[in-house]
């Protein structure tokens, strides 16, 4: 691809997102400090697809897939990579246009490539959470994933948000024409210090992939597990009211950080291989159950659009 | 005669939901226009990714006006019925007519509703069927209440006639119906007017959208076979993705690209299954080779370039799907090479087939012995049975097939090759899976058909242990599947199996490879059922002892078995219908010996259903049913059976000695015939009763004034049942 308008590294992509996504009237976030396994974690968007209220947020989201790890040799594959997340509530009526928009905003022309929409329906066992959207197709690649949430902790999504996830890494690598993700330049490769991926993350993704796969302690994740799942609950368990302030002050959030925590430690779990198939189905059928009460939660809140 | 286009115009459809949309369309919205009385020429629905759309021709301009007459209130009824018969029609005492009837005076009504334009009624029936619309699964957006596939964003809705053409006013969640819609979402994504289907269909086809999924599914197909011939190639036929990718596109634009050198070599199942899977590519094949060297995509727009951006940035996703695959491959490879095809399976060990059952690897040692045992029966080698048996099911712990589970027993067949086991345990690994559905083809190579039965045996007696079995719709481990295999294979291969010893020796073995036991050991251990055991003990802690103890106390007993059995009949039954053959026909061969043969019993029903078809056969039951019924009523009335051998000598005239003359005949030929299993002899045996029998109907009183001679005759009806029991119970046929 080269275009006069082509982004030249991997951060003006990023940046060009945020342009673009800002100029539209999104709220532009900065990534959730936790470890998530994708940007749908981030309360911007799981917790804010609940309610009443309109919302408009877009942000980086870090993400972390511990099995996915391949010690940085794998071209597409890595443990930790970022998600492009936009979430609006209510969906509105020209959000592919705006999607197809943010495309060509990055370098796509859209004369010369197959975009297509490809059925594809979001689920998340651990969130309760379901949609019925695309993954969107550029000449045959998925680059993004395109979502009108139905549901959210088992709440019907009234209004209904509308959410894009890109995929930062293989949409870039596509439109720099690189065929590793460690070769693809980070910032501008004019830089007086250029820097690639390889450059920030190859040694990273060798540590974390040595960790996640053999070295991280299993008792102690499982012990990790469950004190985020009997935080979680207790926090839960408090009264609105606050005794201190005497004010209503509902912790979904707080809750909500454990329910996260217990996801992600499920995931390392999940790499170092102790969780047997029938076990499995019963860890997702917990984190669901943390993520159902912080919904339960949440939706009793002012952002739901409660009074206060 | 007006016409009526109708567009529902959306972001993009799920492609497998777009035919099954447009018929339901058009089926809707004609029913409701006959409903309110218009009638039409002929009606076409169409569907492309983001429309439906739908023509009616030849559409009555109006609702014809129609009277009816009702029947009210007597004329001196309370003052409460006119009121309340006044307000149902809508009228005035002055509108009604009072008139004479069998009660006396009576109130009628005559109501007349007026004929309404076909604009009327579209508009009034149009949102109705939007909000009630059948999709398979349907979705709000935004802070809107609708339900649609996916966003609705226009309806487009004009009734033409030759005074020209006017849009149906209706409106359905803020969308108000117009005359307008949009051409392809890239090429040409300008507003369009339209005045009628044919300029509709026209204006698309200008702005890029070709409205018919036929037409783009053939422009798919002879385009890509055309590319593909040009270059001697072909490309491998698959209809179902050829549908899929015609509700892909609405402008189809077909590309060729390469497969990368490096990944020629994949065996042409897996290029086949990444391409279509995951990039909905055609595979194309070189005919001298078998090899799949090249693919086709499907695009959705031209470009200045003529597809070479999009090409090349498909082929970049394939490559990268591709060494995905390569990988797997080459590490299953790997494994093969350093551990063997039982070190791929060791990972079994881990994986759980059922928590009452035990895991996958337990299952594989059942599965073993098991096709040990069947393989004399149907021809195989019991060590190559056993082999297969054991190596079959270890590509499920291949990379490939965790990738692509609908590769398993296709990668199991080149693994076992690698391995370097002979091509019967290959074909084994692939086909002993089938049949899958009722029209699949059934192994019948001997090797195969041992595990393939094995591996049905296992599963029916393992469910059927722990009273897993299929409830009503219910059958989640597609227990009917496996039994209708079983029958399929034995029927089709005619391998003969008695399946009840088979089935109770089997089940011996497979409780104490999956109930917990033996802590206690031999001595302690109560006569319980299976599921008792289940709960009580862990199935790690089983020892020898404990386990004959198991089989010898609580084994899976004759009851399970005789109910196992039951099920598999049921689905003989079931199978045999298929063909033709009465369900009480079966009914009749079911108490005969040996029916735990299932070949033999499909060969006696098939027989016996063949004989009944004839007039013989027909007379014949005809005969044997008013001998059963005489007997019957007789013997319950005398208090006694008559069971005694009559005596030829007691007999009086001929049509009574021709009887015990052919029945001689007949248990003579029968015996024979049915040692031989030749059922078809033994029916036609039969056959030669029927004229004498119905000439000792015709000229003997069987309830004769003598005692003595009554009893003969009585007895005589019975040898008569007798003999035919013999072949079937034709009491059990109906009618």
């Amino acid at each position: 691809m080269a275009q006069t308008n082509a982004p030249r590294s991997f951060q003006e992509i990023i940046l060009r997102l945020q342009t673009y996504w800002s100029a539209r009237g999104c709220a532009i976030l900065q990534p959730y400090d936790m470890e998530v396994g994708a940007g749908t974690f981030h309360p911007a968007t799981t917790l804010r697809a609940l309610g009443s209220t309109a919302w408009a947020a877009a942000y980086v989201q870090p993400s972390r897939r511990p099995t996915d790890g391949r010690y940085g040799e794998n071209p597409n594959r890595l443990q930790h990579y970022y998600q492009y997340q936009v979430i609006i509530k209510p969906s509105p009526p020209d959000l592919q246009a705006l999607y197809l928009g943010s495309l060509e905003a990055i370098g796509v022309d859209m004369d010369l490539h197959d975009i297509r929409f490809v059925e594809d329906d979001w689920e998340s066992p651990t969130l309760g959470a379901w949609g019925l959207g695309w993954e969107v197709w550029c000449d045959g690649m998925e680059v993004s994933q395109f979502t009108y949430f139905q549901q959210v902790g088992g709440y019907d999504c009234k209004p209904v948000s509308g959410e894009l996830t890109y995929g930062l890494e293989r949409l870039a690598m596509y439109i720099l024409g690189v065929d590793h993700v460690m070769d693809m330049p980070f910032n501008d490769p004019q830089s007086p210090i250029p820097l690639s991926y390889g450059d920030i993350f190859r040694q990273t993704e060798q540590e974390y992939s040595r960790w996640n796969f053999d070295v991280a302690d299993t008792d102690t994740l499982l012990k990790h597990f469950e004190d985020a799942e009997a935080e979680c609950a207790r926090i839960l368990a408090e009264p609105a009211e606050d005794p201190k302030t005497g004010k209503r002050i509902v912790m979904a959030h707080p809750a909500y950080d454990q329910c996260i925590k217990a996801s992600h430690v499920f995931n390392l779990l999940d790499a170092r291989g102790v969780i047997s198939v029938t076990e499995r189905q019963a860890y997702i059928g917990r984190v669901r159950a943390l993520a159902k009460q912080c919904a339960d939660a949440f939706v009793q809140t002012e952002a739901a659009g409660q009074a206060a | 005669m007006p016409d009526l286009l109708l567009e529902l115009f959306s972001e993009e459809i799920p492609a497998r939901m777009q035919t099954r949309a447009a018929d339901d369309l058009k089926r809707l919205v004609t029913d409701a226009l006959v409903e309110a009385g218009l009638t039409y020429e002929s009606a076409g629905a169409f569907s492309t990714p983001r429309r439906l759309a739908l023509t009616v021709e030849g559409l009555t301009a109006m609702s014809p006006t129609l009277t009816e007459e009702r029947k009210g209130p007597r004329t001196d009824a309370p003052e409460k019925a006119l009121e309340g018969f006044l307000r149902s029609t809508g009228l005035t005492k002055d509108d009604l007519e009072a008139r004479d009837d069998k009660k006396g005076q009576v109130w009628f009504a005559k109501i007349t509703r007026e004929g309404r334009t076909a604009s009327e009624i579209i508009a009034e029936v149009m949102p109705g069927i939007i909000q009630n619309f059948p999709w398979p699964k349907s979705m709000r957006w935004g802070a809107g209440s609708l339900r649609w596939v996916r966003p609705l964003h226009s309806i487009l809705c004009v009734l033409s006639d030759e005074a020209g053409a006017s849009v149906v006013p209706f409106e359905i969640a803020g969308i108000s119906a117009s005359d307008t819609t949009h051409g392809h979402r890239f090429m040409a994504p300008a507003q369009l007017r339209v005045t009628s289907f044919e300029d509709y269909q026209q204006k698309l086809g200008r702005a890029h959208v070709v409205l018919d999924a036929g037409a783009r599914a053939e422009t798919i197909w002879a385009d890509a076979t055309n590319m593909a011939f040009a270059q001697g190639l072909e490309v491998v036929e698959d209809k179902g993705l050829l549908a899929e990718v015609a509700g892909l596109v609405e402008w189809p634009v077909v590309l060729m690209g390469d497969i990368g050198a490096d990944f020629l070599d994949l065996p042409p199942e897996v290029l086949q299954t990444s391409m279509r899977e995951h990039q909905k590519f055609f595979s194309v094949r070189n005919p001298k080779t078998g090899r799949i060297e090249r693919y086709v995509t499907v695009a959705n727009r031209e470009t200045a370039d003529n597809g070479a951006t999009i090409l090349a940035g498909n082929s970049k996703v394939l490559a990268a799907r591709l060494s995905d695959a390569k990988f797997f491959w080459e590490n299953d490879l790997r494994t093969i090479r350093s551990v063997g095809l039982e070190g791929m399976a060791k990972p079994l060990e881990n994986v759980t087939f059922h928590a009452k059952l035990g895991t996958q690897a337990e299952r594989i040692d059942r599965i073993a012995s098991l096709a040990r045992e069947i393989a004399p029966r149907v021809g195989a080698d019991a060590d190559e049975a056993a082999q297969a048996a054991r190596v079959a099911k270890a590509d499920l712990a291949s990379e490939m097939v965790y990738e692509f589970p609908e590769l398993q027993g296709v990668m199991g067949r080149y693994y076992a090759k690698v391995q370097g086991l002979s091509d019967a345990v290959a074909e084994a690994a692939q086909t002993h899976y089938a049949p899958l559905g009722p029209s699949d083809d059934v192994p019948t190579e001997p090797v195969s058909v041992a595990v393939a039965l094995a591996d049905k045996i296992d599963t029916l007696t393992g469910f059927w242990a722990i009273d897993e079995k299929p409830t009503g719709s219910k059958d989640p481990f597609a227990l009917r599947r496996a039994a209708l295999g079983v029958i399929r294979i034995m029927e089709q291969g005619k391998k003969r199996i008695r399946l009840r010893q088979l089935l109770l020796n089997y089940s011996a073995t497979l409780i104490p490879d999956t109930i917990a036991f033996a802590k206690e050991g031999e001595k302690t251990l109560e006569v319980g059922s299976y599921k008792l055991l289940s709960n009580k003990f862990d199935l790690k802690e089983l020892t020898k002892a404990g386990r004959r103890v198991v089989i010898q106390r609580c084994g899976f007993g004759g009851n399970e078995v005789g109910d196992l059995l039951a099920f598999l009949h049921e689905r003989l039954k079931v199978h045999l219908r298929s063909d033709g053959i009465r369900h009480d026909v079966i009914d009749a061969c079911l108490p005969m010996p040996q029916n735990d043969d299932l070949v033999l019993l499909a060969n006696r029903t098939r027989a016996l259903q063949a004989f009944l078809d004839t007039e013989d056969g027909a007379n014949l039951l005809s005969g044997y049913k008013r001998a059963n019924n005489i007997l019957n009523v007789e013997e319950k009335k005398d208090g006694v059976s008559y069971e005694l051998d009559p005596d030829p000598k007691l007999s009086e005239g001929e049509a009574e000695t021709d009887i015990f003359t052919a029945l001689d005949q007949v248990e003579a030929t029968i015996a024979p015939a049915l040692e031989a299993e030749d059922f078809a002899a033994a029916m036609t045996a039969l056959a030669s009763l029927r004229a004498p029998i119905d000439t000792f109907f015709d000229k003997v009183t069987v309830n004769a004034d003598s005692a003595i001679v009554r009893r003969n005759r009585l007895c005589l009806l019975n040898r008569i049942r007798v003999t035919m029991n013999r072949v079937a119970i034709f009491s059990e046929i109906e009618g």
